[in-house]
């Protein structure tokens, strides 16, 4: 089957600088989760925001494909392509308090791209705006509409926005860190809804989390990334069980688990890091971009 | 070490301020008793507005208590003038969550750990910062960098070099790792207990994680809106969780492991 979301060769650099991404393929089909994970400054967020079409200006594309429900974003004209990511994409950030305009009540704040950007009517957009609060579980929605962003919990903030990213019925979100800013309590509670919306509303979902927990629980398949490089792809049941790259092996062994009290924390092997540097180097001279 | 009883701690809640008069009080610390006893490492656990962060600057007297009272090494501390305080201030020491924000950029890495003992008057401050970087893994050509130049690992290494570098009594480390990837994470916490088996340190430390938590800490208090409960040996309280809310705590932290019940 192929994916709804069908990335190849992605490759990106800063402008006049060094390769941010190299050549990163993957797929997340209909309905399912696809994890990117990796430390920081790996290049998992910068793939979301490559998808979504708000890289920064000081990031050139410079070779690849994005395949978005079978077109090829980076082959349209800007305008259209904005207007196609509009249409059938959608974000879930990673802090709810500063995606969200602090000084507007929260339902003008859906409606509007739904209005501004998709051309509904008022009415049809304010109906939308409180069945789809409705259904991740907000009480009250009626209050919450006229509220401000200062007025609700972060769980109540974050819950606002997966009802804003499903709004429009997009094909395929985007979720950056969505729980990182969150209680582990609250972090569950966010996850399953997370899980349901996208079961219910058949989204493809990109997973970018740093958390290998959080993996496991919300993911089919993932990207383990480092410098910019995938270094393993796996289905999620095998990358648990029989991780094949050393870096892989290495993340694992690095995540504390209450389980386990008195085995060995290990930190990523300068070994491991020496050779996925090798790795991403001979790498860059086959392709013949600077490093 | 540490004597807490009955402690309490409340704030102005400036969003419910009327116009006219002041505030209403909102109760952060509602009455806390616990000991720590000399070198015992207790994690201190909650969720956020649970109190925690509130509760170790009231420890350290970065914040005044409204009520009860805070015995370190026997002297009540609860509500010393700052003068009186200062000399106590070596005695106890705070490694701060976010070492960009903490460590001033402008200063290099010998620079931000001699400060310290300059300001406390103590002498050999150049062997000092030696034997701090030695302690923390972090090699001696490091006294000449700024905080930019280094990973976030080490930054936090930084952190932990300044505070021990003043030979603290008592250590309070307010959610240090949180903010690491998960390498430099096991590399802080693979330091931390080093240390503290070397040392003998007598340390708090504040996390929202549990699997944080039972690496290195020898008792566990898990606060809830400001009040403590439940307190118990480590291996106990994950075995054998006494409170709701622990149990919920512990169901709720996501395992790396696809087979784990979590519905």
């Amino acid at each position: 089957m192929s994916g709804f979301l069908d990335i190849k060769g992605l490759t990106l650099r800063l402008r006049g600088g060094p390769t941010i991404l190299r050549s990163v393929s993957l797929r997340v089909a209909s309905g399912k989760v696809h994890g990117l994970v990796g430390e920081s400054g790996a290049g998992k967020s910068t793939i979301g925001k490559a998808v979504l079409g708000t890289l920064p200006r000081a990031i050139e594309i410079t070779g690849g494909e994005i395949w978005l429900d079978g077109v090829n974003l980076l082959a349209l004209p800007p305008r259209e392509r904005r207007r196609r990511i509009g249409a059938t994409a959608a974000l879930i950030p990673q802090d709810p308090l500063t995606a969200l305009n602090p000084s507007k009540r929260i339902g003008p704040q859906i409606t509007r791209r739904l209005i501004d950007i998709l051309g509904w009517s008022k009415a049809d957009a304010n109906r939308r705006a409180r069945d789809i609060l409705d259904e991740v579980h907000i009480p009250d929605v009626a209050r919450v509409m006229r509220s401000y962003p200062h007025e609700l919990s972060g769980g109540m903030r974050q819950r606002v926005l997966i009802a804003s990213a499903f709004a429009a019925e997009p094909k395929l979100i985007v979720a950056d860190e969505p729980t990182t800013a969150l209680d582990v309590t609250v972090q569950k509670q966010i996850l399953r809804l997370i899980n349901e919306m996208r079961a219910r509303h058949g989204t493809a979902l990109l997973f970018v989390t740093h958390d290998l927990g959080v993996v496991s629980k919300v993911c089919n398949s993932l990207s383990v990334l480092y410098a910019g490089k995938v270094v393993e792809e796996a289905q999620m049941h095998r990358f648990f069980t029989q991780p094949i790259h050393p870096y892989s092996r290495a993340l694992l062994a690095a995540t504390p688990t209450y389980l386990d009290p008195d085995g060995s924390l290990q930190p990523v092997p300068a070994e491991v890091i020496q050779e996925v540097e090798t790795e991403v180097h001979q790498h860059a001279q086959r392709a013949g971009y600077d490093v | 070490m540490y004597e807490i009883r009955n402690l309490r701690l409340s704030f102005p809640d400036m969003a419910h301020k009327p116009l006219f008069g002041a505030p209403p009080q909102i109760e952060i610390l509602k009455g806390l008793s616990f000991d720590i006893p000399k070198g015992v490492v207790l994690g201190i656990v909650g969720g956020s507005g649970s109190g925690k962060s509130t509760l170790g600057r009231a420890m350290l007297r970065l914040l005044e208590p409204s009520s009860g009272t805070i015995r370190f090494d026997g002297t009540d501390i609860t509500h010393l003038s700052e003068p009186e305080l200062r000399p106590l201030r070596r005695r106890f020491q705070m490694i701060f969550q976010d070492p960009m924000s903490s460590l001033n950029p402008r200063r290099q890495v010998h620079g931000l750990i001699a400060g310290p003992l300059r300001l406390h008057g103590m002498e050999d401050v150049t062997g000092r910062v030696s034997r701090a970087l030695d302690m923390v893994g972090l090699p001696q050509n490091f006294a000449t960098r700024y905080p930019h130049e280094l990973s976030g690992g080490q930054r936090q290494r930084v952190g932990i070099a300044r505070a021990l570098a003043l030979e603290p009594d008592f250590i309070l480390a307010d959610e240090i790792v949180s903010g690491l990837d998960v390498s430099s994470q096991a590399q802080v916490l693979n330091l931390l207990s080093q240390l503290v088996d070397e040392l003998r340190m007598t340390l708090a430390f504040i996390s929202h994680d549990l699997s944080v938590i039972r690496r290195l800490c020898t008792r566990v208090l898990v606060l809830h809106h400001g009040k403590i409960v439940e307190q118990a040996e480590t291996a106990a309280l994950f075995d054998a969780p006494a409170a709701d809310y622990t149990r919920e705590l512990l169901a709720a932290i996501p395992l790396p492991d696809p087979y784990q019940e979590w519905a």
